[in-house]
């Protein structure tokens, strides 16, 4: 039962947990700042791995971290050892959901095809120089202290991933700065943060490969994700092929500025014009020769997807959401925070800040309900059925994608990615077209300034 | 910011910035709290090609505005602030809230921003700022991209409640 899973706890993930913790904490002060709390924090983290493959590596460069030497050779080695507990956390809470579900999993078995190949050395740098100066030590000139690398990375398709990463991290170090007049600091979060760019910034980074597939894609339902500089719409559907019906994730991002921001956002993804009508439109997509990663990701490419028949997410998700195998994640890609496991759930009591399925609540996350959809705290609030992600951050909850609702005695089913195409309802289509202005004017500004 | 709290500490996907508020941007296109100051691009009222650059230093209230060819504005005159850094105040006001303008600046205390304001006079940095506009713009001209970029899990949009 998935109430079991979301009221319980998986052996031994508070012990991980506590290990991230040190780690954490000697970020916050910087690595060169070590007292004996958080050395030792540090040295139990090394002790944790007696035994594993990374022992003796994660011991020697605790050790030099410790005694006060940090280069990038051992901050990498740190970084990776924090992956690898939270990689061990993700397959703990992953398997107790799967286990609940009945859900089937393809276990990871891919071999690397390629590396990266980017240059990172500019951002290991600026990487190196936070940890050893600590969340607390950052100030503004810290804080803006990879433009030119993030400048360099943007450049470089292969680079992308690592370039939006920074980008959102810095942005947030630079409204923080500094850092030490704070009243609280996001102390897990900046460490996943810093944590990955190290990881994606090691030139040798792998990269799995891709195999074309043919099939019907049916839409669940649609994540949105932003920071200042970019706007992203997932989507996460049924891939039916030949071989069976697979869980798939597929995704669409364009570069933006932070004044661009709600529904006037999906006018930077003009260019995906198949994308947005199969998400408005509850359409299924037919995809011939797409590239399907094994992390279940299918590289969205307009010129190989068509739009098809009408296809209602829920009913997609009754008749075979229950029969989908799920992918596995890519190696370092693990960590509690990337599951986004979608689930129908029937028959709860809802409210507006949690559902009770009978026997335990689950959180709904609002926090999480775009700006940019027609989804509100209210209909979850009236909702009889929802499609949704289940999130893990700390504990259990919901992300809904879509609700089915009782509005003024009407059934009505309502979707994050309803707007895709532009506001549906007169007051936000009203205030979309007024906000929409500022791409407008910013490509007017760029047209006259940019290349002069 | 928007949180507070020890458990927001351990949280992954807790927001530290609060999202911009939108704002008519044809006379400011850009504003940023950056490297220290209030800085941003006011477009001018008389020439298309022509925008003023004005920033306010955090703490010291240095004010600076000049054209983009680095022509000095003739409406500020030592502490006395021109148009274009009432109207790049008025806009970052807009944008991010008086309250993170006023802690940014360091000039707290009450509604009134111009009032906790001691401004002086501070060397120009016209090109910097012009630079980080033109940067700012270019982000239009950087193409799609269809990479999974699993990191954004920890950068949802910004939410209908916040």
């Amino acid at each position: 039962m998935l109430a079991d899973v979301l009221r319980s706890s998986p052996a031994g993930l508070d012990e991980a947990l506590a290990l991230v913790d040190g780690i954490d904490t000697a970020l916050v002060h910087g690595l060169t700042r070590l007292d004996d709390d958080r050395a030792a924090a540090l040295e139990s983290v090394a002790a944790a791995f007696t035994g594993t493959p990374l022992a003796d590596r994660v011991t020697d460069s605790i050790g030099k971290i410790v005694a006060g030497t940090v280069t990038d050779e051992h901050l990498v080695v740190l970084a990776g050892a924090r992956v690898a507990l939270l990689g061990a956390a993700h397959d703990a809470l992953l398997g107790g959901v799967d286990t609940a579900l009945g859900r089937s999993r393809e276990p990871w078995s891919a071999p690397v095809a390629g590396r990266a190949g980017l240059t990172g050395a500019g951002s290991r740098s600026w990487l190196r120089e936070l940890a050893i100066a600590g969340w607390r030590g950052v100030d503004h000139e810290l804080a803006a202290g990879a433009a030119q690398a993030i400048q360099a990375l943007l450049d470089v398709p292969a680079a992308r991933r690592l370039a939006v990463l920074l980008d959102g991290f810095a942005a947030e170090l630079r409204t923080a700065a500094p850092v030490a007049t704070r009243s609280w600091i996001p102390v897990r979060r900046w460490a996943d943060l810093w944590t990955r760019a190290l990881i994606l910034a090691q030139d040798d980074y792998p990269v799995p490969g891709t195999e074309p597939v043919d099939g019907r894609l049916l839409i669940l339902g649609v994540d949105l994700h932003e920071h200042p500089t970019v706007f992203r719409a997932q989507a996460h559907g049924l891939l039916e092929t030949a071989a069976g019906v697979r869980l798939v994730r597929t995704s669409v991002a364009a570069a933006k500025v932070d004044t661009i921001s709600g529904p006037s956002a999906w006018r930077m993804l003009t260019a995906f014009q198949v994308f947005r009508s199969a998400v408005a439109e509850h359409r299924s997509v037919e995809v011939t020769g797409m590239l399907l990663t094994p992390a279940g990701d299918l590289i969205w490419d307009e010129s190989r997807a068509v739009v098809s028949e009408p296809a209602d997410p829920f009913t997609t998700a009754r008749v075979l959401l229950g029969t989908a195998t799920a992918p596995s994640a890519l190696p370092l890609d693990r960590h509690p925070s990337v599951i986004a496991e979608p689930v129908l759930l029937e028959g709860y009591t809802a409210g507006e800040e949690s559902l009770d399925l009978g026997g335990v609540t689950v959180a709904v996350d609002m926090e999480r309900v775009p700006e940019a959809g027609p989804l509100t705290p209210a209909l979850v609030a009236a909702s009889t059925a929802c499609l949704g992600l289940l999130r893990w951050d700390g504990g259990w909850s919901v992300q809904p994608l879509a609700v089915q609702a009782t509005v003024k005695r009407k059934a009505v089913a309502v979707h994050t990615g309803d707007w895709a195409l532009g506001p549906t309802e007169a007051k936000a289509a009203k205030a979309e077209a007024a906000a929409g202005t500022a791409v407008d004017v910013l490509r007017e500004r760029a047209g006259r300034l940019l290349r002069k | 910011m928007t949180s507070d709290g020890v458990a927001d500490e351990r949280r992954g996907g807790v927001r530290v910035i609060a999202p911009v508020r939108p704002r008519k941007l044809a006379k400011v296109p850009f504003v940023e709290l950056s490297e220290g100051r209030l800085q941003g691009v006011v477009s001018s009222g008389s020439d298309v090609s022509r925008v003023y650059v004005s920033s306010i230093t955090a703490g010291d209230h240095g004010l600076s505005c000049n054209t983009n060819n680095n022509r000095p504005c003739g409406g500020l005159s030592g502490s006395h602030a021109c148009n274009h850094i009432r109207a790049l105040v008025d806009a970052a006001v807009a944008q991010y809230g008086l309250e993170r303008v006023a802690r940014y600046l360091k000039a707290e205390g009450g509604d009134d921003l111009w009032a906790a304001l001691h401004p002086t006079t501070a060397p120009s940095r016209a090109a910097e700022v012009f630079s980080s506009f033109l940067r700012h713009l270019s982000y239009l001209e950087v193409p799609p991209t269809t990479d999974p970029l699993p990191e954004l899990h920890w950068f949802p949009a910004a939410g209908v409640v916040r």
